[in-house]
């Protein structure tokens, strides 16, 4: 066993501090040490996006992020993004639009898709599906995750325009 | 999937990485996006024992475009794939770094890691040999320039010496038509096979070809042949034909799970011919 | 009556019962991150198990030395076959009739067995450790080709079996024989072939492949010594059959083992079977006394828990020359690997392929299957799929596209002359089957009228003679099929698991308020249960379908019930709520009879409420009867309001399908692109069918990767080539098409609430459609059959070998 590392990151907004080996991967820092369960490890190389997490204005996928490598950073997972009592709009329009099933790809879609409406509010279909290609789902077939962040997209950009 | 472990280090300047590097010897890597190395540390293929983390060098950072254009070794796919500049400069930046990976893996993955580790199945290392890039790498005794094409060496080998850091590329602003093309089998794998083709073209001749080939031999194929058939031409049938046969015998593919090697060498043709019609058309 | 009462339409609305597209009340906490998966489970002191396994396909184990690893500071335990077979847990019983090593015992017969469990304060010392357990081997043969098995001097694989002539499933003819399972009539089959005017034989390999559900197996055992009890959580599409076995197998009685089956990421088959990692596990937390946890990871996952498929079938179909079919005639070589562990009912080892005369009315059939050991993972699992019938309807629906084309008969019209009709249902099938419902002639003609099948053919015709002239590259592939499956095993006299009937089961309370709890013998691996189960006894009870909660997957506290796999959760467990439901009902009669002061006799159930026939007017609601249920002394009845069912169905229900898939095709590279699917899924009584819908798109997108690129692929010395989701084909959200889906209606006829079960349809009725659109593309150039998946090498080479690259 290595020496641990003093770990400092922001996790959904709040300051947290943790003992880590450096090799341990981000995923199992957020939750083994922080009790972060939301996002998930599905493939561990990389491919099927279920550990995705908001890193620094990123969408990265936590099982190939070294403890080490993420000192210092800005994490968001699926707990930051919305609340039971203010939910965000993609949680609202995944449940409305039926795009997720057994919910194991879920936080790691829903990240995502955060992300991806915040650099590109206005997808076209062929941009989500481009946008969402690195998170698998075994369930869905993607057709109602699709239409989910098309209608939440849509409800964002309705909530803007009425807010000016 | 656990990776083994190591002592972790990162750097503020590339002499301190150099450093790092000439007191650990073969027992140091150092770690871009780590989208290659960390999964093979994961599946204990790679044990480094000590691990030299190269994000906090800001100089190894940022595309500049002049008549010559460099770009950072820590510059991501992502910044690749949009950045305006480039996307006006230097265009096959971004076609080819969007068939690349997917979006997560973009955004820490480095164009310095796709070029530096040297596997055959990244998709920068012909495009720069098509390009005619130049790698800038700082060791110990300071720094040197390499010709991407006389970088790679085969498999995972390249002309990087152990202590050498590859710090930027440069390449000359391209001219003329482009087109990266790729056949694979989804999102986020390697190539089936690919293409990198930039053509110069006056008066509806080819005056200028430059072509590379990824994945379809140990190291990425720069096709003087392919590029030569071309070359006086209007990318007509028989010229693509020549093309095509010269890149079919420079290239050297083996079976893997994307198919057998007369299916690669046949798909190499179509995929080449395809490159070429769309960097024309473009020219 | 109240003025305010609400009108019927509004109260069956407000119930949001059986046929609502009722919105899931499960994703509130998967959107949040709040769903609760194996290993999100972390309880005090917990260890955690990581297993050594073997490099080799075939390999004596000549020593295991864990003296580096046990050395290693945070090791507890390393765990080989001779710290088990004390407990004769070295071994264990398989679903199938077979025994299989937990740990290697002697040998190793497929790469990725598991060889030594290491048991660690974390992941990743237990990571460490396993590098450090040294184990020698000496190579042995390897065979990988089922047929090359059974050759003479084919070496012996399960040397513990030697000698034995007799296997679970009837006579061994060879050393490395499982069984021979026959169905039909041989000689009525092959006179009728012999016979005929036509016939066509073709060999059609169904690959290996894997259920790959996102989340891997996994479990946490907790044994609490000082009361006695052994917990464990884990991923099981089965909770209450893992309690039995864990009694049988470790001897604590089974009043004193709580299974808990938490929220699972998708199943698919996968999480059916029992696995070595469960039985270390266990044993592990009873010699520690301390909780362990055991997770495994994807390429273990691939490796060594469950592969699907991988059959090798003999098909040969006859007809007269105008198309009506006479014979079905069928032998497979089933492929099982080391170890027999298929999760079929006992009785059928084979499962129920003997579904593979389809949809078509065939006179005479007879299939026989051989199982075969070799040096591949154990399995056999029905990846979304009730026990073979993905194999039987792929089979079936090449082969009648095979005939049509030798007929040179448009494979649709095809269908249509030799589809059961509509009057013969209950249709006895030649293979022993009786078919309860279906409409099949309706469907189909639906079915071609929605893609304009005309035009489609006038297209394609188009097409062929562009590629013909060199005008184009791309052939247009329009794959056609028509299944029917057979699901929701099933009754108790031929269908059981390790002698467990598979019977299924519902227990209702009513709470005073009236709201309700339901719990079931099934568990979700995102169907939806939660919301669809309600859905069925909201219209049953007329207590709405947000005021039930259903509970499954915990044996303490749920009744015994056989599992959700097969499609059997609706078939079986739904009919199993809707039945507790009636006797909810029934009993509330009676107390609105004493409430009202009428007869029983003179009330009618309306909605939500019993009324007054004639009167209605005067009427209890259930929530009013449920409250006196409790606060009212009854004469005659017992107070409370309670029930429970145990469902055995008296019959399987056989859901069909018309899918269509168009298809281009790039003859240079075998790229392909789905320009239209079309899925007229008739599964019964729809009880949700936005729920429907989402199992439709999910199954067809399981069938897109298993026919176009998915497999679990071994190299000569049976090493996995596809260990990673890099290699293992599984569509992103760009590989993956839109669908459209639409229905026919055709009940159960003893179901109680008419319903079919869907969740495996698109799997069964997909692959064929994609893979026949791949076929029907080449059919004018002559192609007869081109085995799975349909990668871009694949369909390269078809077109190569058919001379189509000049």
């Amino acid at each position: 066993m290595a020496e641990k590392m003093h770990l400092k990151l922001t996790v959904n907004g709040k300051p947290v501090e943790a003992l880590a080996e450096p090799r341990e991967l981000l995923i199992h820092v957020l939750r083994e040490r922080l009790e972060i369960t939301g996002p998930h490890i599905g493939c561990e190389t990389s491919h099927c996006g279920a550990c995705t997490v908001d890193m620094d204005g990123r969408s990265v996928k936590s099982c190939t992020v070294l403890a080490a490598q993420a000192q210092g950073a800005q994490i968001t997972t699926i707990e930051g993004i919305g609340t039971p009592d203010a939910l965000h709009v993609l949680q609202e329009m995944f449940r409305e639009h039926h795009g997720l099933q057994c919910g194991f790809c879920t936080p790691g879609m829903i990240t995502r898709a955060w992300r991806l409406l915040q650099e590109n509010p206005d997808p076209t279909e062929e941009e989500v599906r481009f946008g969402m290609s690195g998170n698998l789902c075994r369930c869905t077939g993607y057709q109602n995750i699709v239409k989910a962040i098309l209608a939440a997209a849509a409800e964002l950009n309705a909530a803007k325009e009425a807010a000016q | 999937m656990i990776p083994g472990v190591f002592e972790y280090h990162r750097p503020g300047a590339v002499a301190e990485a150099v450093a790092l590097l000439r007191a650990h010897g073969d027992e140091a890597r150092v770690v871009a996006g780590g989208h290659s190395l960390i999964p093979m540390m994961k599946l204990r293929m790679a044990a480094p024992e000590h691990l030299i983390d190269l994000q906090g060098l800001d100089e190894l950072r940022g595309i500049e475009i002049g008549a010559e254009i460099r770009i950072g070794a820590m510059t991501t796919q992502h910044e690749i794939l949009t950045h305006s500049g480039l996307a006006e400069a230097a265009p096959i930046m971004a076609e080819a770094a969007r068939q690349i990976a997917d979006p997560q893996v973009r955004y820490l993955g480095t164009i310095g890691g796709n070029v530096a580790n040297g596997d055959p199945g990244n998709d920068m290392p012909g495009l720069m040999q098509c390009l005619d890039a130049r790698f800038t790498l700082a060791g110990p005794d300071g720094t040197r320039e390499v010709a991407a094409r006389d970088f790679f060496e085969s498999a995972f080998m390249t002309t990087r010496e152990e202590e050498e850091i590859l710090t930027s590329i440069n390449f000359a602003r391209p001219t003329g038509g482009w087109a990266y093309e790729k056949l694979k089998r989804k999102i986020g794998d390697y190539a089936t096979a690919a293409a990198a083709v930039q053509i110069a073209v006056e008066g509806g001749k080819v005056t200028a070809a430059a072509i590379a080939m990824t994945n379809l031999s140990d190291v990425p194929v720069l096709s003087a042949g392919a590029a030569a058939a071309l070359t006086g031409t209007g990318c007509g049938p028989e010229a693509v034909k020549a093309a095509v046969d010269a890149m079919q015998a420079d290239i050297d593919p083996v079976e893997d799970n994307r198919g057998p090697v007369e299916f690669k060498r046949h798909v190499a043709g179509v995929i080449l011919a395809r490159a070429i019609a769309r960097a024309f058309e473009r020219a | 009556m109240n003025e305010m009462t609400p009108s019927r339409e509004e109260r069956t609305a407000n119930l949001k019962g059986t046929g609502c597209a009722r919105k899931r009340v499960e994703d509130a906490r998967f959107t949040q991150g709040k769903g609760n998966y194996v290993d999100d489970v972390k309880l005090p002191g917990m260890l955690f198990g990581d297993f050594v396994r073997s490099p080799h396909a075939h390999a004596r184990v000549t020593s295991i030395d864990p003296a580096a690893a046990l050395a290693l500071p945070g090791v507890v335990a390393v765990l080989t076959a001779k710290d088990l077979e004390p407990l004769n847990l070295h071994w264990m019983p398989t679903l199938a009739g077979d025994r299989q090593m937990v740990l290697a015992d002697g040998k190793v017969l497929f790469q990725g067995q598991e060889v030594a469990f290491v048991v660690a304060e974390d992941r990743y010392i237990a990571a460490d450790a396993v590098d450090l357990v040294e184990v020698e081997y000496e190579d042995l043969p390897v065979v990988v080709d089922p047929y090359k098995a059974l050759e003479d001097d084919a070496p012996v694989l399960r040397e513990d079996l030697e000698g034995q002539d007799e296997g679970a499933h009837g006579p061994r003819r060879h050393h490395n024989h499982i069984f021979r399972w026959e169905a039909g009539d041989r000689e009525a089959a092959e006179a009728a072939i012999g016979g005929s005017e036509v016939v066509v034989s073709e060999r059609i390999y169904y690959q290996r492949t894997h259920p790959c559900p996102l989340e891997t197996c996994g479990c946490v055992a907790s044994m609490d010594k000082v009361n006695g009890k052994l917990t464990v959580r884990g991923t099981f599409q089965a909770p209450h059959v893992v309690r039995t076995v864990a009694s049988l197998l470790s001897g604590i009685d089974e009043h004193n083992i709580r299974v808990i089956s938490p929220d699972i990421g998708g199943g698919f088959g996968n999480k059916v079977g029992v696995y070595p990692g469960y039985v270390c596990a266990i044993v592990a937390s009873i010699v520690t006394g301390v909780p362990v946890k055991w997770v495994e990871d994807r390429m273990e996952n691939l490796m060594a828990t469950a592969f699907a498929r991988d059959y090798w079938m003999d098909g040969t179909i006859s007809a007269t020359k105008d198309g009506r079919i006479t014979g079905l005639k069928a032998h497979v070589i089933a492929d099982h690997g080391a170890f027999d562990a298929c999760a079929d009912p006992t009785k059928f080892p084979a499962g129920f392929f003997h579904i593979c005369t389809g949809s078509y009315d065939i006179p005479a059939a007879h299939v026989a299957v051989d199982g075969v050991y070799t040096n591949k993972a154990p399995g056999g699992v029905a990846y979304r799929c009730s026990f073979r019938v993905t194999e039987a309807a792929y089979m079936i629906e090449r082969l009648i596209e095979i005939l049509a084309a030798k007929l040179d008969m448009d494979a649709a019209e095809l269908r249509r002359i030799n589809f059961i009709k509509a009057d013969q249902f209950p249709y006895q099938s030649a293979l022993g089957w009786e078919y309860d419902s279906g409409d099949y002639h309706t469907a189909w003609e639906k079915a071609l009228r929605a893609v304009g099948y005309e035009g489609l053919r006038a297209e394609q015709a188009q097409r062929i003679a562009d590629f013909k002239a060199g005008k184009t590259r791309k052939l247009l592939g329009i794959g056609l099929t028509h299944f029917t499956e057979i699901v929701g095993a099933g009754p108790v006299k031929n269908c059981d698991i390790l002698g467990m009937g598979m019977f299924d089961s519902c227990e209702i309370r009513i709470h005073p308020t009236g709201s309700a709890i339901a719990r079931l013998g099934t568990i979700s691996q995102g169907q939806g249960h939660a919301t669809t189960f309600a859905q069925i006894l909201a219209s049953e009870t007329g207590i709405p379908a947000d005021q039930i909660t259903i509970e499954e997957g915990d044996t303490d506290t749920a009744p015994y019930g056989l599992g959700t796999y097969g499609s059997r959760s609706t078939p079986v467990a739904g009919a199993a709520t809707a039945m507790a439901g009636r006797k909810i009902r029934a009993k509330a009669q009676m107390i609105a009879a004493y409430l009202l002061e009428v007869h029983d006799d003179d009330l009618e159930w309306d909605v939500d409420r019993f009324a007054v026939k004639g009167a209605t007017e005067r009427f209890k609601t259930m929530a009013e009867i449920a409250y006196a249920a409790y606060n009212q002394a009854i004469p005659g009845i017992e107070p409370g309001l309670e029930a429970v069912s145990y469902y055995d169905p008296p019959n399987m229900t056989y859901p069909f399908g018309a899918y269509i898939c168009v298809m281009e095709i790039d003859v240079d590279t075998g790229e392909h692109g789905i320009r239209q699917f079309y899925a007229l899924d008739d599964c019964g009584t729809r009880i949700n069918p936005m729920v429907i819908e989402g199992q439709v798109h999910g199954g067809l997108t399981e069938a897109l990767a298993i026919a176009m690129g998915q497999e679990i692929a071994y190299d000569d010395i049976g090493n996995v080539k596809t260990g990673t989701l890099m290699d293992f084909f599984l569509p992103t959200a760009w590989e993956t098409p839109n669908y459209t889906t639409d229905w026919t209606e055709t009940p159960s006829p003893h179901h109680p609430i008419g319903a079919k079960g869907v969740g495996e349809s698109p799997n069964v009725g997909g692959v064929p459609a994609f893979s026949n659109a791949v076929h029907d593309a080449f059919r004018a150039f002559g192609l007869t059959q081109s085995h799975m998946p349909h990668d871009h090498w694949r369909i390269w080479k078809i077109a190569h070998d058919l001379g189509l690259h000049g």
